[in-house]
């Protein structure tokens, strides 16, 4: 199965690992992530303005891009706009009609894509027990805590990426690789996001809590699948620390891709 | 807005208009047709002119229609030689423009007037009313319900599905704003049911089959294998001592504690015998211990028991199937299934009641420790819009909240309590003073805000929510975290609705036949409503409308004979071609098939022919509407008045 894939600007620089790891254990589970020819920003940040167009376009250049069903993202942030612009393009006719009206493409994009992130192909196309028993070293023993943050859940009708108050595919995935999965309260609360640009002092608050409740429950490392809740977890953490990997990582390891790093790159 | 008809249709125009139709011999308009002025008006234009049908053009004939059938009868002419036209709610109440109102009433009058040409004299049969009724459920509503028919003389059956009667009102511990003991007031309920000579209660027994119609009811009754035998067993409860398997959650108290797998759910239970839960029992898992049968002294218990099937006819069936509430799991913003500290007012009951698991001592389920402070969250699930939660106010929670926070000051004044709330709604004899008291006697502390989320911090638990008069963000500490969650239907509701054909809401309550009128009656004839599967309400209103249930169904078993719609489906047994489409489509059995001989087209032959049961037809038209051959018609709303009708408007 080859899937359209949209890796995203931070997935060539600072998250070098999450798209490297992602892409090794998609060709071990028999699939291929085939990058998008012509894909741009997705914004970063989803527009809550009604009439913010220009801010959508980008987002709906590379939708529309993707010309036979589903997009594979990986970024949290990436996914989210993804997502809810896609939502705008299918529900809202007048942001519609005027994000074609600027693509000025031959076909009207009217939210045909179906965006996928990685994970949801991990569940619902391979399944969780086919990648337990695809497991070569079961990551036994180690207690994990899933980092959500909010940009995959919420909103929840939009996203429909799972429960968003008590979620539980990032844990069926832990489980899946022979790890403890640990669930703790701040799992889905707020790393601080592109605060940690203006107030370093807020985030660093609001990461300290997240490992903080993690660490409470007896999490000994946390996974995540966005680049800047890895950023404000391992940087801005006030006075405490935790390791902090990306799911795909864990992934490789568990599938025993780990060692072959080098052959990754 | 609901206006008068004359404000939208100019009524006078509609009578001048329709005058010179032909066959019209009188015309007239008048503002309260429905009082005894317009009736009177009625019956002497009849006498006057000589008229052999009337239309009377004002509200709808759900509202009206028995009123000028009436009328009509006084006057000596078939109460089935009326139309009405619908002038009001299809007409008036929908437009604004009056021109525009009085062209469509002159209209409908045409249709009406088309019609009544066609309309012919129907008798009303009669059917006999078997004198028993059927109450569905033992909660107090059904209790109530079941005792008021029975003191008026007529047979009560009651089924309830669980192993004894009682209901929810069996597990509380004291009822808002008396403070009375729950238990103490409902238990010589339960045995006077029990003791009476007109109540038959099949507990462990559900309603497998419904058939028939208003005074004619056939129920088929499952009684579920008890495994224990009712006569023979003394209570004695050596079988639930000595049972290994204790690991089932007890229901009675929330999963509170455990149970065996032999079991009777409560002290006070009726009949206190118990019933083997198969799932749990090792005997019935394993084929192993039987030491239940072993050690019994009555020798009653019974492994071999069958599910046992019995039929009854009955002349009214009363829903009371209660309430349970919404799953707090759906909320995962409370924690509901990671902390144990945080519980629903349904559990908390049972931990403050002397009888419950901890013999009514309040303390954390995590350390079974005092707690310092309780935090109360109103509204779970309930006046929440989202697909996760009700839309309605559950009515009840900010009472029994207000109880539980006083009752806690009351015993421990050192615990901390705080309320958070949308709006405190207390209207209710005496509840205004009760919510007061608790905030100003007791000094239990209400916020006006929302409840975000409940973390683990340090030992206790916090709740963050907004505190909206101080316009801020609040973190409270709280022991125990207590969630009033949402009433909704018993979850069998829906299924019992489309047994007996009861209308039902998209909330899954059972639907009243007029929401001022007739509210404990559904539009089905012969089917009342007691107590919250109708909508949520405490036990006093409970009681009331219990009461009520009972005298209306009271009502019906009085008579001896009912009379039964003459408007029912018939069949042109030469035109009938046996295909039976009329059959597939009926919603109430009441279409069969015969082999007759019939004269067709001066040749006699033998073939199959539809048959209407008359008795169990509602009239609904839909066998008409599906007969290819229009064989099948309907009594006072023929396939040609229909066609007339339509031809008047056209």
């Amino acid at each position: 199965m080859v899937y359209n894939y949209y890796p995203g600007c931070t997935l060539s620089t600072k998250a070098k690992k999450l798209d490297i790891y992602a892409r090794a254990a998609a060709k071990a589970l028999g699939f291929e992530l085939a990058e998008l020819k012509e894909w741009q920003c997705c914004g970063a940040v989803y527009p809550l303005a009604q009439d913010a167009i220009g801010e959508r376009l980008a987002a709906a250049r590379s939708l529309a891009a993707a010309e036979d069903g589903k997009l594979v993202t990986l970024c949290s942030a990436c996914h989210h706009v993804l997502k809810r612009v896609n939502a705008d393009m299918a529900a809202n006719g007048e942001i519609c009609a005027k994000v074609n009206a600027y693509l000025g493409e031959e076909e009207t994009y009217h939210g045909q894509t179906e965006v996928w992130h990685y994970l949801e192909i991990l569940k619902r196309e391979i399944g969780f027990d086919e990648i337990a028993r695809r497991v070569k070293n079961p990551l036994t023993g180690r207690k994990i805590g899933a980092y959500y943050g909010c940009l995959l859940l919420r909103p929840a009708g939009v996203m429909q990426f799972d429960d968003a108050e008590n979620p539980g595919i990032l844990e069926d995935f832990i489980a899946a690789l022979g790890a403890t999965p640990i669930i703790y309260d701040y799992r889905n609360e707020c790393c601080g996001g592109y605060l940690t640009l203006t107030d370093k002092q807020a985030t660093g608050e609001m990461v300290g809590r997240v490992i903080a409740s993690a660490r409470q429950k007896g999490v000994a490392e946390l996974i995540t699948a966005c680049p800047l809740c890895s950023y404000n977890l391992e940087v801005n953490a006030l006075g405490t620390e935790m390791p902090v990997h990306y799911f795909t990582e864990l992934l490789a390891e568990a599938l025993g891709l780990k060692e072959e790093e080098t052959a990754c790159r | 807005m609901r206006k008068h008809i004359a404000a939208t249709v100019d009524v006078a125009r509609v009578a001048e208009s329709v005058r010179s139709i032909p066959d019209v011999a009188f015309a007239t308009d008048y503002r309260y047709m429905c009082s005894e002025g317009g009736q009177t008006l009625l019956r002497q234009a009849v006498k006057e002119h000589g008229l052999s049908r009337i239309v009377v053009c004002a509200c709808s004939p759900r509202m009206h229609e028995a009123t000028f059938r009436k009328a009509a009868k006084a006057a000596g002419l078939n109460p089935y030689l009326v139309e009405i036209a619908n002038i009001r709610e299809h007409c008036s109440w929908v437009h604004k423009d009056k021109e525009v109102g009085t062209a469509k009433a002159i209209a409908l009058a045409k249709a009406a007037i088309a019609k009544v040409r066609l309309n012919t004299p129907l008798t009303a049969g009669e059917s006999p009313v078997v004198k028993r009724a059927l109450v569905i459920g033992g909660g107090i509503a059904g209790l109530q319900t079941a005792l008021d028919i029975a003191e008026a003389g007529y047979k009560v059956d009651i089924i309830e599905k669980s192993p004894s009667i009682g209901g929810k009102m069996a597990q509380l511990d004291k009822t808002f704003p008396t403070l009375d003991c729950s238990a103490c007031i409902l238990t010589p309920k339960m045995v006077d049911a029990a003791a009476h000579e007109n109540i038959t209660i099949h507990t462990y027994s559900e309603l497998e089959k419904v058939s028939g119609y208003v005074g004619q009811f056939e129920a088929v009754i499952r009684k579920k294998a008890r495994s224990v035998a009712v006569d023979r067993c003394s209570g004695c409860g050596l079988c639930m001592e000595k049972c290994p398997s204790k690991k089932a959650a007890s229901e009675f108290d929330e999963g509170l504690r455990t149970r065996s797998a032999i079991y009777i759910p409560f002290a006070q239970a009726i009949p206190n015998v118990p019933v083997i839960d198969r799932e749990q029992c090792l005997k019935f898992q394993a084929d192993k211990c039987g030491l239940c049968a072993k050690i019994c002294p009555a020798g009653a218990i019974e492994y071999g028991q069958e599910d046992e099937l019995i039929t009854n006819k009955y002349g009214a069936i009363v829903l009371a199937t209660g309430f349970t509430t919404i799953d707090p799991v759906r909320f995962g913003e409370f924690g509901y299934l990671h902390h144990k500290d945080v519980i629903t007012s349904l559990e908390f009951e049972r931990l403050t009641n002397a009888a419950g698991p901890t013999q009514g001592k309040l303390v954390k389920l995590s350390d079974g420790k005092k707690p310092k402070s309780i935090v109360f969250v109103s509204c779970v699930g309930s006046r929440d819009t989202t697909e996760r939660g009700k839309s309605y106010c559950s009515k009840i929670c900010c009472m029994y909240t207000a109880k539980h926070a006083l009752l806690v000051k009351e015993k421990y004044p050192d615990i901390a309590v705080k309320v958070f709330y949308i709006d405190v709604r207390t209207p209710g004899k005496g509840f205004d003073e009760f919510q007061r008291r608790a905030v100003e006697e007791y000094g239990v502390e209400y916020i006006k805000g929302m409840v975000g989320k409940v973390t683990e911090e340090g030992g206790g638990l916090a709740v963050h929510a907004s505190d909206v008069a101080a316009g801020t963000k609040i973190v409270a500490e709280a022991d125990l975290v207590v969630l009033a969650t949402a009433v909704t239907p018993s979850s069998d509701a829906r299924k019992l609705a489309s047994m007996l054909s009861a209308s039902i809401d998209t909330d899954d309550f059972y639907t009243e036949a007029h929401p001022k009128l007739r509210p404990v009656e559904s539009p089905t004839a012969g089917i009342f409503l007691s107590g919250v599967c109708q909508g949520p309400k405490d036990i006093p209103e409970t009681v009331a409308q219990a009461g009520a249930a009972a005298v209306k169904a009271i009502g019906l078993l009085s008579k001896d004979k009912l009379l039964t719609n003459p408007c029912v489906a018939h069949v042109n047994e030469t035109t009938c071609s046996g295909c039976l489409a009329c059959e597939k489509v009926c919603p109430y059995g009441a279409i069969t098939a015969d082999y007759k001989q019939v004269n067709s087209k001066g040749l006699k032959e033998r073939r199959l022919i539809a048959h209407v049961n008359e008795a169990l037809c509602q009239g609904c038209g839909a066998c008409s509407v599906a007969c290819p051959s229009g064989a099948m018609d309907l009594r006072g709303f023929s396939n040609k008045q229909i066609m007339a009708e339509v031809d008047a408007l056209c």
